[in-house]
């Protein structure tokens, strides 16, 4: 039975991100993934005849250019085309475009506030600048605050002295903005209830937290620093469905040797002489290899895969307190044509991009609310994209496929367990609000999925269905995630390593988390680095 | 007339406190109270005739080493000697007490799991607590000695060790309710410890970042944040630094509000000169120091056209809305608690951490909770004078009660709430409103037009991460000078925040006498 130097457990983008860089470095890599497609959340599955379904990640911004050029994910099939418009809907009859073309843009905003429109300018600016700074440590390890190694003391001058050079007044307005909430901060800006909640929409998606609440500008921020080809805060398709991400990047992997079996599920890690020494799979099967690393999220990765014995004191229960509550649902549907929304102007290139149902903040709270109650909201948030209305891959000529992300949708109900009864009749809840901005859309459905926490965790095996394998809070951010003194990418378990978002710098298909797994991987490995620096766009 | 080396503008503890030191520091210092008695917040006042009450009705981290530098003792202030318990009332009447480092009516996990939650936050106070009384620099190019404090706080941290600092990394910005998630069952228990980080504040339960650094600012001084009530209630701490003010020679004027600081804007640059009153009587002097808040201070007082743009924007924007409210019942005897010996202690109604997460939301909207959450005292227990002979007043802290009512404040409308409270109250005290004698509910609203603290905010503005230490209240004024020579601040809108802890007064008087 062969061996391997290193196992990848889960084929989602980061685990093949990390692979396909130990690969390149030269060394034997295996990826095993428990279900018969790879990806993870980043997938593109043919469910009805015809339709290419981006299951859960649906939009791609947050991808390190470096990476998409390091490994030439172009050639191997990835091209990401950008949004084009944005429609917000308000809760009665007020729409908000949000338009390409600057100048129309600009006399939207004017249409709903003169001062909003002016605000706006100031609003992007500031948000770029801020995201300046976190975009500098995304291909960055995190360095260990308690550590006297010169390693760690140089990337914490490195940083200090970044951000000391913001200067007072930025300083100041970075932690305001990175510890207040999302309504707050857009108080300073903008007076509009529309242009407030379409705003706002970033700083919820994913997490288990309110407009209303601290912390949730910086999620807003998380969902605003990526770009699409360098155009920062730029939100793009990947042509094909998110699939094609995760599908390029194996791609290269294969290329440099890796391996990739599916429908391997891994039951435990192997471990001898207190070193991981290799897996077991579900069948029972065992594949040995020098080091593993592990794409899942950390608790199920020390709730499931690792023997509590195996672990150090404490590890197991920092693995349980982990923040990882679920607070998204999706609803995927194949349309036999595109929709016609009410009081949208015919503009071909607005529905080339997302569509916003959320109405004011206090309705985005309300259903925040609603989640902390264990139920879901009525009036749901719901971010809407018809991606084929400019990828004609995703669905047959002249259909449409849209995908729908709900915002709050909760891991356990307050009247017990899920159900397909009530999986069926969230999707309800959604299509109805849809229905009311677009009249006649049900009867366009000729497909529909519907995915509650409890569907994302059983089918991709993320924990409570938490898209971003642990919610993005500061205590659980930067040199904290997945827990304090784990920061590095090295787990309590020699030779064990994580990848996935559950590690800095979390969430979003960025390919960071497994890049910088790659990276110190290599380095207690003594081969050379294979992973490239990030593009520091403002030096 | 001799001119005055410096005005103080609010006879809060923290301006008593400031003025008090300055003047042992050889200035001659006036006092100006817009109220009849000085003690701001502290101040007891008949709200009843025969009842009287304050809004702060017992102290939890009073600065020992002001009591010493003031040498209050010798001027009648008697620090509690008994410590009140924190009491989680619970529907059934097996309540939760926790009484430092013991707590009763839990499980043995949970008492366990308390002893030791309760020594590391112990432990993280002890590292934080004597940056409450420094200064913090300037977040600029700034002087050796500014650094060494930042290089100071960072070593006080990583002094705890390895684990420790590791562990604190991660707590000190985790909501109330995960911190208490992690390791308690009792929901009461849950609900009980998560209380000082939440009082008084923008904060519920499942809100991140700041809720543990209150804890932990809370649990400053020796008692760690176990409350107490000095002979003579909160008025007793404030008779005492009235006498040990006047004692070192300061002059304090009662019922005579301040309209204006006067600013002269000569040749040399803005110059704060004095106050103009009410009555537009003007007093000179060579500094003013304001114990207002800095919305009150530098909007309404100072004005905004002596002050650059941006800082008016930054002070307009602070977050001022209080969402405490305070009831108060003049009681023809004591109330009876069923399952408590004697209703002593501060009281919790807070059956768990969802109650105070759910009562939150409505003032999210602008509403009043049906389901109020709130803290009880009954100061006349520990100070006979504040009721007649047998009779009691009780006094509690209501949360949250939104500053706008969505449809306004009006009479009918805080009726209403107060009847809502009683009405919770009675769920534990089944007998009060047997004993109800007068009622009397202040929203925040009643506080700002009653106490002038804008908003009716406790703390002046909102004590969270992005205003506090050096941005507290914001930059350019958080070392308690401000951008126009000879004002400086001295209330708990400074470094290192309200409560009374005499705090800001006390290093805004050290900053003006170096």
């Amino acid at each position: 039975m062969s061996s391997y130097d290193a196992i990848v457990i889960g084929a989602g983008h980061n685990g093949l991100t990390s692979a396909a860089y130990l690969a390149k470095a030269g060394l034997k890599v295996l990826v095993l993934e428990k279900n018969d497609y790879i990806g993870g959340a980043a997938v593109s599955r043919e469910l009805e005849k015809g339709w290419q379904y981006s299951s859960c990640s649906y939009v791609c911004s947050m991808m390190r250019q470096a990476i998409h050029r390091d490994l030439d994910l172009s050639r191997h099939g990835l091209l990401l085309v950008p949004y084009l418009g944005t429609i917000n809907f308000g809760d009665g009859d007020e729409r908000l475009l949000a338009y390409h073309d600057e100048e129309a843009a600009h006399l939207e905003l004017k249409r709903h506030s003169p001062h909003d429109a002016d605000a706006m300018h100031r609003f992007q600016t500031d948000l770029t600048r801020y995201s300046q700074l976190i975009r500098k440590t995304l291909l960055r390890t995190p360095p260990d605050p308690t550590s006297f190694k010169p390693r760690d003391i140089m990337e914490i001058l490195f940083l200090a002295k970044k951000f000391w050079a913001l200067g007072e007044k930025e300083i100041y307005e970075y932690v305001r903005f990175f510890t207040m909430s999302a309504a707050e901060f857009l108080d300073d800006y903008f007076e509009d209830d529309l242009i407030k909640a379409a705003m706002a929409s970033p700083g919820i998606i994913g997490t288990a937290l309110g407009v209303y609440s601290p912390g949730s500008s910086y999620i807003l921020l998380h969902h605003v620093m990526g770009d699409v080809d360098g155009s920062i805060g730029a939100w793009g398709l990947a042509r094909g469905g998110m699939g094609a991400i995760s599908h390029s990047i194996a791609s290269a992997l294969q290329a440099h040797g890796g391996e990739i079996r599916t429908e391997a599920g891994v039951d435990k890690l192997l471990v001898e002489n207190r070193k991981a020494a290799g897996v077991v799979l579900e069948n029972g099967d065992e594949i040995r290899s020098d080091i593993v690393v592990s794409n899942l999220d950390a608790k199920r990765t020390f709730t499931k895969i690792v023997d509590k014995a195996d672990l150090p004191d404490g590890i197991y229960e920092k693995a349980k307190n982990f923040k990882i509550r679920g607070s998204s649902g999706k609803v995927n549907i194949a349309l036999s044509g595109m929709p016609k929304f009410t009081g949208v102007p015919d503009n071909p290139y607005l529905n080339r991009g997302g569509q916003g149902f959320c109405g004011s903040l206090e309705t985005m709270e309300k259903a925040y609310d609603a989640w902390k109650r264990g139920r879901w909201s009525d009036d749901p948030f719901i971010e809407s994209v018809i991606p084929s209305a400019w990828d004609p891959t995703v669905a047959p000529p002249g259909k449409h496929w849209m995908s729908n992300f709900i915002q709050y949708c909760p891991p356990k109900l307050a009247d017990g367990p899920w159900t397909p009864e009530k999986r069926d009749r969230f999707g309800q809840t959604v299509i109805d609000k849809i229905e009311r901005y677009s009249p006649g859309f049900k009867d366009l459905i000729v497909h529909m999925e519907v995915r509650t926490p409890h569907e994302i965790e059983n089918e991709i095996g993320l924990t409570e269905g938490n898209i971003f394998q642990g919610e993005l809070t500061i205590d659980q951010l930067f040199f904290n995630r997945p827990f304090p003194g784990y920061g590095q990418y090295r787990m309590p378990v020699k030779d064990l390593y994580m990848s996935g978002s559950s590690t800095h710098p979390g969430g979003g298909v960025s390919a960071a988390c497994g890049a910088n797994a790659a990276r110190e991987i290599l380095k207690d490995l003594k081969r050379p680095n294979t992973v490239p620096a990030d593009d520091f766009y403002d030096e | 007339m001799d001119r005055y080396d410096t005005i103080v503008v609010g006879a809060g503890h923290n301006g008593l406190a400031c003025a008090g030191l300055l003047a042992r520091g050889g200035q001659k210092v006036l006092v100006l109270e817009a109220a009849d008695e000085p003690g701001g917040l502290a101040a007891t006042r008949e709200f009843h005739p025969g009842y009287k009450a304050s809004v702060a009705h017992s102290i939890g981290h009073f600065s020992r080493a002001l009591v010493d530098a003031l040498d209050l003792e010798s001027h009648g202030y008697e620090p509690a000697v008994r410590e009140l318990p924190l009491v989680g009332l619970d529907e059934s009447g097996s309540h939760v007490t926790i009484t430092g480092d013991t707590v009763t009516g839990v499980g043995d996990a949970d008492a366990g799991a308390y002893r030791s939650y309760r020594q590391r936050m112990a432990r993280y106070a002890e590292a934080l607590e004597p940056f409450w009384s420094k200064t913090m620099p300037r977040i600029a190019p700034g002087s050796f000695r500014d650094m060494l404090t930042f290089a100071h706080l960072g070593w006080a941290i990583r002094r705890l060790g390895k684990a420790d600092m590791e562990e604190f990394m991660r707590v000190a910005s985790l909501p109330a309710r995960d911190l208490m998630e992690e390791q308690f069952s009792s929901e009461v228990l849950k609900a009980a410890l998560s209380w000082d980080g939440l009082l008084g504040s923008r904060m519920a339960p499942r809100s991140p970042n700041s809720s543990v650094l209150m804890l932990l600012y809370r649990m400053a001084e020796a008692t760690r944040g176990v409350h107490g009530i000095p002979s003579g209630g909160a008025n007793g701490l404030v008779a005492a630094l009235v006498a040990s003010a006047r004692a070192s020679g300061v002059e304090i004027r009662c019922g005579a509000p301040v309209s204006r600081i006067r600013i002269d804007a000569g040749e040399e640059g803005l110059d704060a000169v004095g106050v103009t009153l009410a009555d537009d009587e003007q007093i000179a002097a060579e500094r003013v120091v304001s114990a207002a808040d800095p919305q009150r201070t530098f909007v309404d007082l100072v004005g905004v056209e002596y002050l650059d743009i941006g800082f008016t924007n930054r002070i307009r924007r602070l977050r001022c809305d209080g969402l405490v409210g305070k009831l108060h019942l003049a009681l023809d005897g004591l109330p009876e608690f069923p399952g408590l010996k004697a209703p002593a202690g501060r009281l919790l109604i807070a059956p768990d951490v969802d109650a105070i997460e759910f009562a939150y939301d409505d003032s999210k909207y602008g509403r009043c909770s049906d389901d109020p959450v709130m803290e009880i005292v009954i100061p006349s227990l520990a100070d006979a004078s504040l009721a007649p002979q047998g009779h009691h007043v009780l006094s509690a802290h209501v949360m949250y009660v939104p500053r706008r009512l969505r449809n306004g404040w009006d009479d009918a409308a805080k009726e209403a709430f107060a009847e809502r409270c009683i009405e919770r109250l009675a769920h534990y005290a089944p007998s009060i409103r047997d004993r109800i004698v007068y009622r009397e509910f202040l929203t925040p609203a009643d506080l700002d037009s009653e106490y002038r603290v804008t908003g009716g905010h406790w703390h002046h503005t909102e004590f969270a991460m992005d205003q506090m230490l050096m941005m507290r209240p914001t930059y350019g004024a958080a070392q308690y000078r401000t951008p126009i020579p000879n004002l400086f601040l001295c209330g708990a809108g400074c470094h290192p925040g309200g409560d009374l802890t005499g705090l800001a007064g006390c290093n805004a008087a050290r900053e003006i006498l170096r």
